[in-house]
């Protein structure tokens, strides 16, 4: 059980999500894998308000197994995209505590401005990401992920990084 | 550009660069092309339902897709007739008329203008003169396509032998019919016909998705690997092809008997409880998808377990759709597959497409080098013959493709 106060709270949620941009910016997949809980989620639904991802479409609805195959894809060298894969750099803001579930878990909602560059060109990604968190102990657990890009559902591009 | 020297871009065996790096070229295409045959617009279960509608375009033109309350389809032009507003902006709808937001002129939903605001400040204005305008709309088997030239064949002529391969595709209902179930849309940096060769392009499977083969369990990835199986390419006239990849997936109904495969097990299981063991073997099989790929010139590809459309925006630029299609009104957990499927390799995501598209990119980017001299090859494997039952790595859609292409350009 948390024992944190509201700011703490979001200052904890804060570096958390921080620190999860920073590793997928620096590649660091195997680090990014540990911070899920087994049963975890990854989700980028197509339409931006979509709440029922499991009876429709998404760009990536991914639970442990699929998010290994998705991470042994990025290095494994197979994939032509993923070995000329882009830089990417993230920021996160605008964190706000959307509440707190009974067995303890945090709902967060940020934005996240997301630059790619590859091919000599800069293309940006915006998106509000909602977190289901599970504090463990000192840390937080990735229960839930939920990328709503803003011009989801509308044309993109191919991408070659976890948005 | 004069119609010899199309003539002279499309050899038998190989096409000229300039096909996909001439602003010109491009620009002829757009009339000649896309203004002159059919283009697909829409699947019927995109607007099951009187007043539906959904927006999209024909070549570079925004179109309305409606289904009036007749019931009859209609492609319209998505601009007014008053000063050339687009009627609709969101992407479906179900409304029982059309009212352009810039000075209220109301369309019913046969296009017809049915009123405006302060007629009187109009002399000897005809309603019947400023109705919305009309493409000729025709359908086969729950595809929608649409042509601005009056003088096109018939649709069934056009799709020809190609018919009896949209039929078999369409099997993947499972008994149901078939419905659209979202779709994955993306832009890439190339020529349009980048796209349109891909569809039936079995050569480049095994060393572009590499990394899809090594995500899959064993069996699949054998199913996948269909390099040497027993596949072949077919021009199927008019520009059509089908690439059949893995010949037991042809015909969906046939093989029920067969056992279930451990990837479905799970699948079947949870169908048995509202299913009987028949149908439950059909919906297993339809969740598959087809062995094959028809690509149908110019923008649509019934390709596996999907639609893929393309649509040209500039010489180097190209819009592409994934749509995802399951069984109107069937089960659940069938639909959760297919979608699971669909994202597995396509979209911006999926462990296919972006591999797809990045090599689309350098096809682009490589081809400005060389363009007045280097051709693009096309002159892999033998067609099918009657005697001979060909090789899947044949390029010999992309040739019936180009064959065309060079028809309608030179016209």
């Amino acid at each position: 059980m948390s024992t944190l106060t509201a700011d703490s709270r979001l200052a904890h949620a804060a570096e958390f999500i921080s620190l999860e941009a920073d590793l997928l910016d620096q590649y660091d997949y195997q680090s990014w894998l540990a911070l899920w809980v087994e049963e975890g989620k990854y989700v980028v639904p197509v339409e931006p308000d979509e709440q029922n991802f499991e009876d429709t479409l998404n760009y990536a609805y991914d639970n442990a197994a699929m998010r290994d195959m998705r991470v042994r894809r990025l290095t494994s060298g197979e994939s032509m995209s993923a070995s000329h894969s882009a830089r990417t750099l993230r920021n996160v803001s605008r964190f706000r505590i959307l509440g707190t579930e009974a067995n303890g878990d945090l709902r967060v909602r940020n934005a996240q401005t997301l630059i790619e560059y590859k091919f000599d060109r800069h293309r940006s990604f915006a998106a509000n990401v909602e977190w289901v968190l599970r504090p463990n102990g000192a840390r937080l657990q990735i229960v839930q992920k939920v990328v709503r890009l803003i011009n989801g559902g509308d044309s993109l591009t191919g991408l070659t990084f976890l948005p | 550009m004069k119609h010899q020297d199309y003539a002279s871009l499309v050899k038998k065996d190989r096409v000229h660069t300039a096909l996909y790096t001439d602003p010109a070229i491009f620009e002829q295409e757009m009339e000649r092309i896309f203004k002159s045959t059919w283009v697909w617009v829409a699947h019927d279960s995109e607007i099951p339902n009187k007043n539906d509608w959904i927006s999209t375009h024909v070549g570079k033109e925004p179109v309305i897709v409606n289904r009036d309350k007749n019931g009859t389809v209609r492609v319209m032009l998505n601009r007014c007739r008053h000063r050339g507003a687009t009627i609709c902006e969101k992407k479906k709808g179900n409304s029982p008329g059309f009212v352009c937001p810039y000075h209220a002129w109301t369309y019913g939903v046969d296009g017809s203008l049915k009123g405006l605001p302060l007629p009187k400040g109009y002399k000897d204005f005809d309603k019947s003169d400023y109705g919305l305008i009309q493409l000729r709309v025709e359908s086969y088997n729950g595809l929608i396509f649409a042509t601005f030239n009056e003088d096109a064949p018939p649709l069934k002529e056009f799709l020809g032998r190609a018919r009896p391969w949209i039929d078999l595709f369409m099997k993947q209902g499972g008994g149901y019919p078939v419905k659209t179930l979202g779709e994955h849309k993306f832009n890439f940096p190339g020529n349009w016909k980048i796209q349109l060769e891909n569809t039936t392009d079995a050569y480049h499977f095994p060393v572009v998705h590499k990394s899809f083969l090594s995500s899959l369990d064993g069996d699949t990835e054998e199913l996948f690997s269909f390099m040497d199986a027993g596949g072949y390419v077919e021009d199927l006239g008019n520009g059509h092809s089908v690439m059949v990849m893995i010949p037991e997936l042809v015909d969906l109904e046939e093989d029920l008997d067969q056992p279930i495969p451990e990837r479905f097990a799970e699948l079947a299981e949870e169908l048995r409880k509202d299913h009987s063991e028949a149908e439950v073997r059909r919906i297993v099989r339809a969740v598959t998808g087809s062995g094959f790929n028809v690509n149908l010139f110019p923008n649509l590809a019934c390709s596996m377990a999907f639609f893929r459309v393309l649509r040209p925006l500039s010489v180097d630029e190209t819009e592409i759709r994934h749509i995802a299609i399951g069984m109107d009104g069937g089960p659940a957990a069938a639909n959760r597959m297919r979608l699971r499927l669909h994202e597995h390799f396509q979209g911006p995501m999926g462990f296919g497409t972006t591999d797809d598209a990045e090599a689309w990119e350098r096809v682009q980017r490589g081809a400005q080098a060389g363009e007045d001299d280097v051709w693009i090859m096309l002159n892999r494997g033998e067609d099918k013959t009657e005697s001979n039952a060909g090789d899947v790595t044949a390029e010999t859609g992309m040739r019936a493709a180009y064959q065309m292409w060079k028809e309608v350009m030179t016209k």
